[in-house]
C-alpha cells in the first residue's frame, strides 16, 4: 500500500501486478530500466514460437479487452478474413471516458511494455503496420511513448527484421486532437484516416473485417496490449491462475469521488467486490468524512448507477451486466450522502451532449434536450412535466427498458444490460444513462427542485 | 509566416512518410502548424491540403471537429479546468469560478495581455486527483484555490518556462524512424502475406 510521487494517483498494494510492476521505479519509462526488469523477454518468447501458437496463447488466456466492451482480444484477432492482407493494428490510447484513467498512466509510466504488447499482437495476428493513437491532450504520454519508440528502434526491437528474425513492423505514433467519440473504434479509424471522428455505420461490426484504409484492422486498448508481455513471459497457466475463469488476470480500476483515498489500483479481476474497493483498507478505506454512500457509477460515466445494495457484487463483467450496469472502462465514481443527484446527473449528461459528433439525430438533439432540461431543473426553473419529458427524450435514444439496478427499498427488480439504441454508437445512450439512473433511484430529489408552474421559462440552458 | 517554415516543412515530410496513405497525416500536421503559429491559420490549412492531397475545405472539416485546434490567436497559456463528474464532486466548478475571478475572464475568454485563455473542459483522465487542470496540456492535480493563484503567478513570472512550452507545442520529443531501421509502409493496395506468417503456414 504505497504511492509514488512520479505516478500521481497510482496506489500499489500487496497484490499480483501484471501491468504496473514497474511503477515503483522513477525511471520506469526508460529502455535501460525496462531491459533491467525483464523487458522485451515476452517478445523473445513470442518470436521463438510460430505466430498461430502465440495467438492460441492469447485466446487460451481469455485476455478481455480493457477499453470498455470487454471483448476477448484473441477472439477479436481471429475475426480477420483468412488470408486477407495487409492487416493493421490501431492502438486505442484515446482514453477520455469520465472517471477513467489507466491508459494514460500505462503510457507515461511503462511505454516500452505497451510497445512490446503491440509487437506481440502484430506478430501473432499477422498485422503489418501499427499506429499508436494517443489522445491529444496527453502531452507527457506523447513525449514518453515517442522517446521509448526512438529507443526501441535504435536497439532493434521495432522496425525491420526485429531481433534478427523475419518479423518486421513499423509503429507510428499518432496524435489525437480532442474528441471523446474517437474512442469508439470505427471513429478512431476515421480520425486516423485524417477525417472527422464520426463512427461508421454497422455492419460490419468489427473493423477486423473492414477497417483502416478498408483493410482488416485490429483495434486494441492500451491496457489490453500491456498485458501481453507478462502473458508471454509467464504463460497461460500463470495468467489464468489470477482472477476467475471468465475474467482472468488483473484490471486497473480508478476510484474517484467521495472516498477517503481515491486512486488507481491494479486489482484481481472477477473476485474483488465493490465493497472491497470502496471500504477495504488496501483500497479506498471508506467514504470521506464518515458519510454514508449514496450511489456509485461502476464502469465509467456511461454506466447505469448502483446503490449500496450492489456493493457485494464482484468486479466481473457478466454479473455486473446481469445486475443492470457494466464494468466498462474500469472507473468507479463514488457519491456520498451530500451529493446533489440532479447536478451530478447534469454533469455527466452534459459531457455526452457536448461530445456528440452530431451524426445521429436522437443523440445530437436528444442529448442537448436532456442537458437543457436537467439544467433548468437544477436552476429552479423546472416544470412538472419535465420528468416525463426526460424519459420521453431518453426513450427516443434507447427504446424499451433501459438497464437499471434492483432496489429493495424501491421494490425494483434489475433490468440487465445492454440497451437497445437508435444511434450508431453508444454516446447517445450514455447521455441518457445518468438521467435514467438518477430518476429511477432518486426521483424525489428532482421533484424537490421543480417549482410548480405551467409555462416554460423564457431562458433555458446554461 | 503562417505557412509551415522550412524546418517545419521538413518535419512535416517526415511525419507524412510514416503513413501508407498520406491523408492520415492531416491531424499531426495541423498540430505542427498550431505549434508554429499558436493557432491554425487558413494558409496553413491550404498548405496542409496540398501536402496530404486533399482540399482546404476537407482539412478545415477535419480540423473543426477537434477541440484542440484554434482558428484565431489565443493566450500563451491555455488553462483548461475539468468540470466532469469526478472533479465536479470534489470542487471543480468552484475552481472554474475562482479562475474566472482571478483572471477576470469567462471560459472561452483571453486576458487582455494575451497570456491566458481559460477553458472549462471535460474529463482529462486524472479523475482521482481532482480538481484537475491542464496548462497547455500539462496536468496539475488536486488544485486548491491557493495552488491556482501560485500557478498563475509562476506562469506570469516565467518560472515554469522550462516545464510548460507556449500553447501549440504538444510533445517536445518527436518520433524519428531511422531509414536503415524502418520496416517501411505497407500500402493497402499490396496484398502481401507478411514474411513471418508465410513461414508459419
Amino acid at each position: 500500500m504505497t504511492t509514488y510521487p512520479w505516478a500521481a494517483g497510482y496506489v500499489a498494494g500487496d497484490r499480483p501486478q501484471i501491468v504496473t510492476s514497474r511503477f515503483h521505479y522513477e525511471d520506469s519509462y526508460t529502455l535501460e530500466r525496462y531491459l533491467a526488469s525483464g523487458g522485451y523477454e515476452g517478445l523473445k518468447a513470442a518470436l521463438a514460437k510460430a505466430a498461430p501458437a502465440v495467438h492460441e496463447d492469447v485466446k487460451g488466456a481469455t485476455v478481455l479487452g480493457r477499453g470498455g466492451a470487454g471483448f476477448p482480444a484473441g477472439t477479436k484477432w481471429g475475426l480477420t478474413p483468412a488470408g486477407k492482407y495487409p492487416r493493421y493494428l490501431v492502438v486505442n490510447g484515446d482514453e477520455s471516458e469520465p472517471g477513467t484513467y489507466k491508459d494514460r498512466l500505462l503510457m507515461e509510466r511503462d511505454p516500452h511494455q505497451l510497445i512490446e504488447g503491440c509487437l506481440i499482437a502484430c506478430y501473432a495476428a499477422g498485422l503489418s503496420q501499427c499506429f499508436l493513437y494517443i489522445r491529444g491532450e496527453m502531452a507527457l504520454a506523447h513525449e514518453r511513448v515517442g522517446r521509448a519508440l526512438n529507443e526501441a528502434y535504435a536497439a532493434g526491437y521495432v522496425g525491420k527484421n526485429i531481433l534478427g528474425t523475419k518479423f518486421s513492423v513499423d509503429i507510428a505514433l499518432h496524435w489525437g486532437a480532442g474528441a471523446y467519440v474517437v474512442g469508439e473504434e470505427t471513429a478512431l479509424i476515421e480520425s486516423l484516416e485524417g477525417k472527422r471522428g464520426e463512427p461508421r455505420l454497422k455492419p460490419p461490426y468489427f473493423p477486423a473485417a473492414i477497417g483502416l484504409y478498408g483493410q482488416p484492422t485490429i483495434v486494441n486498448n492500451v491496457e489490453t496490449l500491456s498485458n501481453l508481455p507478462w502473458l508471454l513471459c509467464n504463460g497461460v497457466e500463470a495468467y489464468t491462475a489470477i482472477g476467475t475463469q471468465t475474467s482472468p488476470g488483473t484490471r486497473m480500476v480508478a476510484v474517484s469521488g467521495h472516498v477517503k483515498r481515491p486512486g488507481v489500483y491494479e486489482i484481481i479481476n472477477g473476485t474483488t467486490t465493490f465493497r472491497d474497493l470502496l471500504y477495504g483498507d488496501e483500497f479506498c478505506q471508506g467514504i470521506r468524512n464518515g458519510n454514508e454512500l449514496k450511489a456509485f457509477v461502476p464502469g465509467g460515466g456511461s454506466a447505469p448507477w448502483f446503490t449500496p445494495e450492489q456493493l457485494d457484487l464482484p468486479f466481473e463483467g457478466r454479473l455486473v451486466g446481469a445486475a443492470g450496469s457494466m464494468l466498462g472502462s474500469g472507473a468507479i465514481m463514488v457519491m456520498d450522502s451530500t451529493t446533489d443527484i440532479p447536478k451530478a446527473a447534469l454533469s455527466l449528461t452534459r459531457f455526452y451532449a457536448h461530445e456528440s459528433c452530431g451524426q445521429c439525430t436522437p443523440c445530437r438533439e436528444g442529448g442537448t434536450w436532456l442537458e437543457r432540461i436537467l439544467s433548468r431543473i437544477c436552476d429552479g426553473h423546472g416544470t412538472s412535466s419535465d420528468l416525463d419529458l426526460l424519459i420521453e427524450v431518453g426513450t427516443s435514444i434507447c427504446p424499451g427498458d433501459f438497464p437499471h439496478a434492483s432496489s429493495t427499498k424501491l421494490g425494483l427488480e434489475a433490468t440487465p444490460f445492454p440497451y437497445k439504441m437508435t444511434t450508431i454508437c453508444f454516446v447517445g445512450p450514455s447521455a441518457y444513462a445518468p438521467v435514467h439512473s438518477a430518476l429511477t433511484l432518486f426521483r424525489e430529489e428532482f421533484e424537490a427542485k421543480i417549482v410548480k408552474r405551467t409555462s416554460i421559462p423564457v431562458t433555458v440552458g446554461h | 509566416m503562417s505557412r509551415l517554415n522550412a524546418a517545419n516543412l521538413e518535419i512535416a515530410r517526415e511525419i507524412m512518410s510514416r503513413y501508407p496513405v498520406v491523408r492520415s497525416a492531416t491531424i499531426p500536421l495541423l498540430h505542427l502548424s498550431q505549434e508554429q503559429n499558436g493557432y491554425v491559420t487558413r494558409e496553413a490549412m491550404q498548405q496542409i491540403a496540398e501536402l496530404v492531397e486533399s482540399t482546404a475545405a476537407e482539412v478545415y472539416g477535419t480540423a473543426s471537429f477537434y477541440e484542440m485546434f484554434k482558428f484565431e490567436p489565443i493566450g500563451k497559456y491555455c488553462v483548461n479546468i475539468c468540470r466532469s463528474i469526478s472533479c465536479h464532486l470534489v470542487g471543480g466548478d468552484d475552481l472554474v469560478e475562482h479562475a474566472e475571478h482571478v483572471l477576470g475572464i469567462k471560459p472561452g475568454g483571453t486576458t487582455a495581455d494575451g497570456l491566458f485563455t481559460l477553458e472549462a473542459v471535460e474529463c482529462m483522465a486524472a479523475c482521482t486527483e481532482g480538481p484537475t487542470l491542464q496548462v497547455n496540456y500539462r496536468h496539475r492535480f488536486r488544485v486548491t484555490h491557493q495552488d491556482f493563484d501560485q500557478l498563475i503567478d509562476d506562469l506570469r513570472a516565467g518560472r515554469l518556462d522550462a516545464e510548460i512550452p507556449p500553447h501549440g507545442t504538444l510533445a517536445r520529443e518527436r518520433q524519428h524512424i531511422p531509414a536503415d531501421k524502418a520496416a517501411g509502409n505497407v500500402s493497402p493496395d499490396t496484398p502481401i502475406t507478411p514474411a513471418w506468417m508465410e513461414a508459419a503456414q
